[in-house]
């Protein structure tokens, strides 16, 4: 005898979920957007960013980490819930240097697309314009840490896939930023390369390409017409697409 | 000056005139435009100074100060301010320059730059100071409506001033919306 089907309640809908899934797993099937920028369906979540706070039986949760459990009430795409989300894409924008008429990821950055979509016209805080470097030693490619949000996904993917351990965040609260590991910090004098996981990962402009970046005008970029709601997350249409000049 | 048409004032901070050309690609619109508004100090009629106004158009960050003493004018005399662009918005490309100190900025392209002849810093009394840093215009004076873009479509500023003068929420279509 088959069991019964288990659902959870998100907005009103009623969706499925298999034992073992999150919430963003069972909605991410259930083809509902959550928004998220540290979340990955390959990678083990991570919980950090916060956007992806859902409101579950009245409590805050994660939605990337939070388990799936039989008649969760949850609420998703709330006034409350996104103008919370409006505050972190703000706070994001304003601890790094995030100046996408110069950045080559622009139309194709998921920071930009889920500021897009929770309605961010500002930055209203006063920004940090902390002073960060630029490693363009790689022949391959550019870290602009400028751009980093810390989600680590580069060093999730490095760590767990490359099995390399190229990246990690040093630091901690404000100071947190992240590092490459060789001996110079250079990314040159690792063995990172251009079919590491890593390299496809990142949801912003941190780690590009080069000699690539331009190959989509921008206006027609994957951001530019429709919203990350319905296209989904850049970094996975990367991974082995020839479309937005990745490979 | 006639008494019922929406009295606008636009000016350029530190941005690159891009916000203007775009406003001037509403093209022969900004003639059905003109018969709602006239126009204050503005490039387009090169009057110096701001009156009382409806609505302030601002392109550009704040760098110098004689940015601050425009836009504190401008926050003075018009009753709804905008930002207009991407370096209002963030401080955008000039805003580059904040990774650097103000004299390494000014050696780099006055004393030390590829090409330069006869190396001196300017320092004519009638050039603005320079501030330490570019600012995005929020961080200087309130601003009522926020309008990104580098630049902002033509479109989407004539969509935006037509529901502004309508009295309108303002509703642009999600390609209208753009940081870059």
């Amino acid at each position: 005898m088959q069991p019964e089907e288990q659902t959870i309640t998100l907005d009103g809908q009623k969706i499925p979920f298999q034992p073992g899934q999150t919430i963003m797993d069972a909605a991410l099937a259930a083809k509902i957007y959550i928004p998220h920028l540290c979340y990955h369906p390959e990678f083990k979540p991570h919980g950090s960013c916060r956007l992806c706070t859902v409101m579950v039986n009245g409590r805050y949760e994660s939605a990337c980490t939070m388990p799936a459990a039989a008649g969760q009430e949850i609420l998703n795409n709330t006034k409350e819930l996104n103008e919370n989300r409006r505050a972190l894409t703000q706070m994001l924008f304003v601890e790094g240097n995030h100046i996408c008429p110069g950045c080559p990821k622009t139309g194709n950055c998921q920071l930009q697309a889920v500021a897009y979509y929770v309605g961010m016209l500002s930055s209203h805080y006063q920004h940090f314009y902390p002073y960060r470097d630029l490693d363009p030693s790689h022949p391959d490619y550019v870290i602009d840490f400028n751009r980093c949000i810390l989600c680590e996904l580069c060093v999730r993917a490095s760590r767990d896939v490359d099995k390399k351990n190229i990246f990690a965040i040093s630091g901690r609260g404000i100071k947190a930023h992240l590092i490459i590991n060789s001996p110079s910090g250079k990314l040159e004098d690792t063995d990172f390369a251009v079919g590491d996981k890593a390299a496809f990962v990142c949801p912003v402009g941190a780690i590009l390409r080069k000699r690539t970046r331009y190959t989509t005008p921008i206006g027609e970029r994957l951001y530019d017409q429709q919203s990350i709601r319905i296209v989904g997350d850049s970094q996975q249409l990367h991974a082995g697409a020839t479309k937005y000049g990745r490979k | 000056m006639a008494a019922n048409k929406i009295r606008v004032a636009t000016t350029s901070l530190a941005g690159c005139f891009g916000c203007h050309m775009s406003f001037l690609d509403i093209d022969e619109r900004l003639l059905e435009l003109l018969e709602h508004i006239e126009f204050d100090r503005t490039p387009l009629t090169d009057i110096k100074h701001c009156g009382p106004c409806d609505i302030g158009l601002i392109e550009g960050g704040v760098c110098n100060a004689e940015n601050v003493h425009v836009l504190k004018e401008f926050r003075k005399n018009c009753k709804i301010l905008i930002a207009m662009g991407a370096c209002a918005f963030n401080g955008g490309v000039p805003a580059l320059r904040n990774h650097y100190s103000l004299k390494e900025c000014l050696e780099e392209s006055y004393l030390n730059g590829v090409g330069v002849v006869n190396p001196l810093i300017p320092n004519d009394p009638e050039i603005p100071l320079l501030l330490n840093k570019v600012h995005p215009i929020h961080e200087i004076v309130k601003i009522d409506y926020f309008l990104p873009g580098c630049p902002p479509s033509g479109d989407a500023i004539w969509t935006f001033l037509n529901e502004l003068l309508a009295g309108q929420e303002i509703s642009l279509p999600y390609q209208a919306i753009h940081y870059d």
